[in-house]
């Protein structure tokens, strides 16, 4: 029994009971109040020891390849870099807790789950290195483009959910936004999709505290974005996004939650950016040292490398182990950037339709012209 | 030039006279009866059958998930049409009104336009939008508008409006049937005309019609503004002109080749369109004429369009579309005395 489906009171003398469709009771979509820990508490124990090394790995993988993208774009090889430095607890469980079979739909600044997926490090880049749009096989890896417009990608991820189960296909798909994603309407068009059609979707919104330069406190009056899911009818979880096994844990079970046609789910992993919005973007004129040092004792690869010593869990030759394939990955993401892309003009006019259209014909004949000239400049 | 390929044509089907409406809402119901893959979706399209009836029936003979009631909101529409596409299905949205198509203009813009493109071909989106347009029906504010360029200027979409029952039927087919998102403007003053349709045809994307054969000047014209520019044709008679006159269909890509002809064969020519002229269709259209025909042209080509106005009132809307009389103005004034 709820408030809104009381028997009594004004309402029931006014309203037919089951006037305007359903109503449901908003308790238990609501989000705990605090956010979902596990280490350091004692949840951590039941914790299998090898998903933990397992992440452990993957954020130690991610954190280095954060490192040398950014690097890379110091260099000139990359046009920019969005990095997820600090949020890479989010970034790899968000591809770990995923099938084969199910589809990634990630934000621009999401690349390193998209290298979580299995996409090599050149490929996943290649936006932000400039030389195409787009650098991998979407169908064979089951992950969109990088989605650049904020929250565009959702409703495409609610509409290949629905789609799939449609087909009767056991598919899930999970869409990555940022905070200040929340704000635009196209997140909030997918969510109220998303709980209509009650489609396989997990939305993860990756709370890093700015939007560029704008704090939270200015872009959303909501108790967390976790209670956005409420309006729509879905389920909502507020997670520790610095803690990787609570984020392990609670996408596996929103994942799962949607793949047994329970609903979509929001998930919000509270985080933070430990750089800045890009390496053009300059942090130290919106944010305090002070608050991003506090961040940096939240490191969510500090927080599990001591839980893992602390436990025993690790000693330092599996320590070593994973800088060892860190490094590696490293090396290959330098070599592959060493060389220059390859760029051809005439591409340009390839794959703006199935056919050119005759007016697309005509410019590519005139780009032709203008290559042969500056090719034999008499 | 062609992108579709062709259904075989259903068994010598007869033809039957039916209104535009029924004539799209039968290439419907025979693109889902071949391809399960295609399904209707958008506001008030399923229980209604939309509110200009394009839907009628589909929800009962196809099911509630192949004709989706969606909620009220057209970039969550396209949204979501564009994830059912990457994932194999042939969506064919409805957008209720040509000035609610807005709310979807990122989406199309940035998403449906770019998608194939941006995957070098690995994610085509074979989407038909769907939008009734133009005015002339005494429609309120936000329920006239003529917003073709808009799609037009936006490289990636096709943007086709069919003018005859015929079109309706064959261009719809094609638009389906296309591997490129479709923009379907539909002149909503032309959903009562009524005229015989062939099932099964297919009208190739990308090809003008020469309506009516004509020697002394050429209109190009397009969706609602082709029959007032057939009549206005028939009232040149009385003047000593004889106008043939071009029917577009297909603004992209554009059948350069059809209107070149077709001007070049009378030397002079007006293109007549209702939406707005700065910037406009007719704008491109004239430019290309120029640029072609220039030594073939007896006399500036002129444009006939709505004003530089937001769509006025229902009650003074007939001062703002062209018709006949400021298209006999305009064919009055291309240099007869020389």
């Amino acid at each position: 029994m709820t408030l809104l489906d009381q028997p009594t009171g004004p309402s029931a003398s006014v309203w037919p009971p089951d006037a305007h469709g359903p109503r449901r009771d908003p308790a238990p979509l609501l989000p705990d109040p605090e956010p979902f820990r596990m280490l350091g508490t004692p949840a951590a124990d039941k914790l299998d020891p090898e998903l933990l090394r397992d992440l452990y790995r993957r954020l130690v993988l991610g954190r280095r390849y954060n490192q040398q993208a950014t690097t890379l774009t110091k260099q000139g090889r990359l046009a920019v870099y969005p990095a997820s430095t600090g949020q890479e607890a989010c970034q790899v469980a968000a591809a770990a807790v995923l099938r084969e079979t199910d589809w990634l739909f990630p934000s621009y600044r999401d690349t390193l789950a998209v290298v979580s997926r299995g996409v090599r490090p050149v490929a996943a880049l290649t936006l932000l290195r400039g030389n195409a749009h787009h650098g991998w096989d979407p169908k064979a890896h089951r992950t969109a483009p990088l989605c650049t417009p904020l929250a565009t990608q959702a409703p495409h991820a609610v509409g290949l959910a629905h789609a799939a189960r449609l087909r009767g296909d056991d598919v899930v798909a999970l869409t990555m936004v940022g905070d200040g994603g929340t704000s635009e309407g196209d997140f909030h068009e997918a969510l109220n999709f998303a709980g209509v059609l009650n489609a396989p979707v997990v939305f993860l919104v990756q709370n890093n505290g700015y939007a560029i330069s704008v704090p939270l406190s200015k872009q959303s009056a909501a108790p967390t974005l976790a209670h956005k899911a409420v309006g729509y009818g879905i389920s909502g979880r507020l997670v520790d996004g610095n803690d990787a096994a609570a984020v392990h844990s609670v996408l596996t079970e929103a994942v799962e939650h949607a793949r047994s046609g329970r609903g979509p789910v929001l998930v919000e992993a509270v985080t933070y950016r430990l750089e800045a919005h890009t390496n053009a973007d300059d942090a130290t004129r919106y944010r305090t040292s002070d608050e991003v040092v506090a961040w940096r004792q939240r490191d969510p690869l500090a927080v599990l490398e001591r839980h893992l010593r602390e436990h025993d869990l690790i000693d330092d030759a599996g320590v070593a182990a994973a800088a060892e394939a860190a490094e590696e990955l490293a090396a290959e993401m330098r070599a592959e950037f060493h060389s220059e892309p390859e760029l051809d003009p005439m591409s340009l006019f390839e794959h703006v339709y199935a056919e050119p259209t005759p007016q697309l014909r005509e410019q590519a004949d005139l780009l032709a012209a203008e290559l042969a000239a500056e090719a034999d400049p008499r | 030039m062609s992108t579709v390929a062709t259904p075989a044509p259903q068994s010598s089907a007869p033809a039957r006279s039916l209104t535009m409406a029924q004539a799209l809402n039968t290439a419907l119901r025979d693109a889902m009866r071949e391809d399960p893959n295609v399904l209707v979706m958008g506001e008030d399209v399923g229980t209604l059958g939309g509110v200009f009836r394009i839907t009628d029936g589909l929800a009962a003979e196809f099911g509630a998930d192949r004709c989706l009631d969606t909620p009220l909101a057209e970039a969550g529409i396209l949204g979501s049409a564009i994830g059912m596409a990457m994932y194999g299905l042939r969506p064919v949205v409805e957008l209720q009104f040509d000035a609610f198509a807005y709310p979807a203009f990122e989406q199309l813009l940035s998403h449906v336009a770019k998608m194939r493109n941006r995957t070098a071909g690995q994610l085509p989106l074979p989407i038909t939008i769907r939008i009734p347009y133009g005015g002339g029906i005494g429609g309120v504010e936000h329920h006239s508008d003529s917003s073709e360029a808009y799609y037009a200027h936006t490289p990636g979409l096709h943007v086709l409006t069919p003018a005859t029952v015929a079109d309706g039927y064959g261009m719809l087919r094609a638009a389906i049937a296309s591997d490129d998102p479709v923009v379907f403007l539909e002149p909503k003053r032309l959903y009562w005309s009524k005229d015989e349709i062939t099932p099964g045809s297919v009208e190739p994307i990308g090809r003008a019609v020469v309506r009516r054969q004509g020697t002394s000047a050429t209109l190009l014209t397009y969706g609602p503004s082709l029959p007032v520019c057939l009549e206005a044709a028939e009232a040149a008679k009385a003047e000593g002109w004889d106008l043939a006159v071009v029917d577009l269909r297909s603004l992209t890509p554009f059948d350069d080749e059809t209107v070149m002809a077709a001007v070049r064969a009378t030397g002079r020519a007006v293109v007549v369109h209702e939406a707005t002229g700065f910037g406009g269709v007719g704008a491109e259209i004239a430019a290309r004429v120029m640029e072609r025909c220039f030594h073939h042209l007896a006399a500036p080509v002129l444009r006939v369009t709505g004003f530089d106005i937001p769509f006025p009132p229902p009650m003074l809307e007939r001062h703002h579309l062209p018709g006949v009389d400021r298209i006999l103005d305009a064919v009055a004034r291309l240099q007869w005395e020389q």
